[in-house]
């Protein structure tokens, strides 16, 4: 591809405006995020000037921001999932089986993945199909499969201590070169993720979709099938980092997973991508998740108490899709 | 397939090769043979015959049959509800008919899909409505059928190149201001209108439909189109304009086939129709239903007469 693109450039006249406007919603979130960065840095230079923070992040962020990257692309063909939550706990359901039952962590996480990508696939199915809206569909899904997970483990948790003696354990959870595990899989799935969205079928499908489903249909593209594709996807992506998750803490526990729709939600949104489908980017989530995780460890280390969490929290939120509006609205028209 | 490892693995390379020349020389070289069934006269680009389609009880259309040969341009004519639109989906693939059945260059073709349809050389003109405003142009033009290599990764590099080729060629885009990333948004309506047109040119499409094309132009970019649709034709290509205009489909049509309440009131080659003519039965079909050709010029023997004269653009 590279060899093919200088010739096809005969002086492009690139005015700053038009990189602005093609890049306003990049440009805008990562402005913010270097700005609270530095808020965070002035505030409390001895928590963010040194690497133990960031350390911290790397393990904690990837819980939800590998889930974050596929929904960002359900998100952009007009869907939505809410279920991904339960999803991370009953993938380890069938972790936790096939892992008594062969000893293995590799099988373990095979069934994990298959769990999750069956989940996912349920979702999509009862969207297209029955033509249910994704969002009540998934939030029937969200208590279905939390209900089924307490059911089926009777609620008990689990002690995963064991899964240490694994040599997968290093690679699911271990450190390479220092850099925690889950952050190195995030990076990956970013990377799987940017390239599914904009240089896959997949993904021009799922744009196209998603900013004009009766063009979508008159065009022939398989709209059913890039739907359940990418419930599929993030099906597997809650599985995966409900697994990461366990493993870290070496425990599993039923409830595992309730706590990461508000963030993953808000990481997609503060990234630019849009509620209405049509337009999404994977950068904008990956930045999101960073800065909603940060945002936590941030308002501890900067010494105001906990209640203020949430309320940063939406404001931050709110804050950043207003900026992305107004953006919109200047460089469009 | 677990055999053919097996058996290969004995041989080295150079047996292979050996082994495999006289396999080739011996292939039959590929005789075409012709179905004699379809060979003495050209079958018509497209044929629809005893086309019917209801939607919950109603019946949308009826028995209708069409034909579009080579090189013509039909134009099919109707009030709203008469069956056009409908009858545009089932040969675009979109519906499926209730009964009848579809040929394509006297093939059969069943379970017509719109995938199906492009790739029989079927393209659809739907003006802004097929278009994501959101997507840049090369998006749009590559709609539904991406330049894409292995395992489905597309060639962005390519399809921007062809965008910028097409906007300078064939849409007429001179702004320095439009580039292939150019989202839709920015496109005034007749821009839209020449994107929508080329993107549906730009396939080697054999049969070109234009749902309505002339919606929402001004005056001259009515004309461009209609010199458009000229070109078609010119180019050996066949057409079916769709419109609740006369004056436009007249001025370019070979064939005019009026649809009312679902069914085929009559055909009419513009070359033996004036406008006014035309413009009387028209009148006198949605007054009164069906209008048969024979009532109006012989003698009346009736029944044959509603087909009407048809493939004389030929």
């Amino acid at each position: 591809m590279s060899a093919t693109t200088p010739a096809a450039a005969p002086e492009r006249p690139r005015q700053l405006g038009r990189f602005a406007a093609a890049w306003a919603s990049q440009i805008g979130i990562t402005t913010a995020f270097g700005l609270l960065w530095l808020i965070f840095i002035v505030l409390a230079p001895r928590t963010f000037l040194g690497d133990r923070i960031y350390l911290s992040f790397a393990e904690t962020t990837p819980y939800f921001a590998i889930i974050a990257l596929p929904l960002t692309m359900v998100i952009v063909t007009g869907d939505m999932d809410l279920s991904f939550p339960a999803i991370m706990a009953l993938g380890m359901v069938g972790f936790v089986a096939v892992w008594h039952l062969t000893g293995s962590v590799v099988l373990g996480t095979g069934a994990a993945l298959l769990v999750g990508a069956l989940a996912g696939l349920f979702n999509g199915l009862l969207v297209t199909y029955l033509g249910i809206p994704s969002l009540v569909a998934t939030i029937g899904t969200q208590f279905f499969f939390r209900g089924l997970t307490l059911v089926l483990v009777d609620g008990r948790s689990y002690a995963l201590v064991d899964t240490q003696a694994s040599p997968a354990y290093e690679v699911l959870v271990g450190k390479l070169f220092g850099i925690p595990m889950e952050f190195v899989w995030l990076v990956l799935a970013a990377v799987a993720t940017w390239l599914l969205l904009n240089r896959h079928r997949l993904g021009q499908n799922a744009y196209v979709v998603g900013d004009n489903r009766q063009a979508a249909a008159l065009m022939g593209i398989p709209i059913r099938r890039t739907r359940i594709t990418l419930f599929v996807l993030t099906g597997l992506a809650a599985a995966f980092a409900g697994l990461l998750n366990s493993l870290q803490i070496v425990n599993f526990y039923p409830t595992m997973g309730d706590g990461y729709l508000l963030p993953t939600l808000a990481a997609i949104f503060v990234g630019g991508t849009s509620v209405f489908g049509g337009r999404g980017s994977i950068w904008g989530t990956f930045i999101g998740a960073f800065m909603i995780g940060g945002i936590v460890a941030g308002i501890v280390a900067v010494g105001l108490t906990d209640y203020y969490t949430n309320l940063i929290y939406g404001a931050v939120v709110l804050i950043s899709v207003s900026i992305h509006a107004l953006l919109r609205r200047r460089f469009e028209h | 397939m677990a055999d053919v490892p097996v058996s290969g693995s004995d041989l080295t390379v150079g047996e292979r090769h050996d082994a495999r020349r006289p396999l080739e020389a011996d292939l039959p070289t590929q005789v075409h043979v012709p179905n004699p069934a379809l060979a003495p006269a050209q079958p018509p680009r497209l044929e629809l015959r005893g086309i019917s389609k209801s939607f919950g009880g109603v019946h949308v259309l009826r028995d209708v049959d069409l034909r579009l040969g080579r090189a013509e341009v039909v134009g099919l004519l109707g009030d709203n509800g008469a069956g056009k639109s409908t009858l545009i989906k089932i040969i675009t693939g979109i519906h499926q008919p209730d009964e009848g059945n579809i040929w394509f260059d006297g093939q059969r073709v069943d379970r017509l899909t719109v995938q199906k349809a492009r790739a029989l050389g079927v393209e659809t003109v739907y003006q802004e409505r097929a278009l994501a405003d959101q997507l840049p142009l090369w998006r749009n033009i590559f709609m539904g059928r991406a330049i894409s290599g292995p395992l489905g990764f597309l060639r962005v590099g390519a399809m921007r190149r062809k965008t910028e080729e097409l906007m300078g060629e064939s849409m007429g885009f001179t702004s320095a201001v439009l580039t292939p990333d150019t989202s839709v948004t920015g496109l005034s309506g007749g821009e839209r209108q020449g994107l929508a047109i080329v993107r549906a040119l730009h396939f080697q499409a054999d049969i070109i439909i234009l749902d309505e094309p002339t919606m929402g132009l001004s005056l001259k970019e009515t004309e461009k189109l209609i010199h458009f649709v000229e070109g078609i034709r010119a180019a050996g290509k066949s057409a079916i304009f769709i419109d609740h205009n006369i004056f436009h489909v007249y001025s370019v049509a070979d064939r005019i086939v009026v649809l009312d309440r679902g069914r085929v009131a009559g055909e009419f080659p513009t070359s033996r129709y004036s406008l006014e003519e035309l413009m009387d039965i028209m009148r006198e079909i949605a007054s009164g239903g069906a209008y048969t050709e024979a009532e109006r010029y012989r003698a009346p023997d009736g029944a044959a007469s509603g087909a009407g004269p048809t493939g004389s653009a030929a």
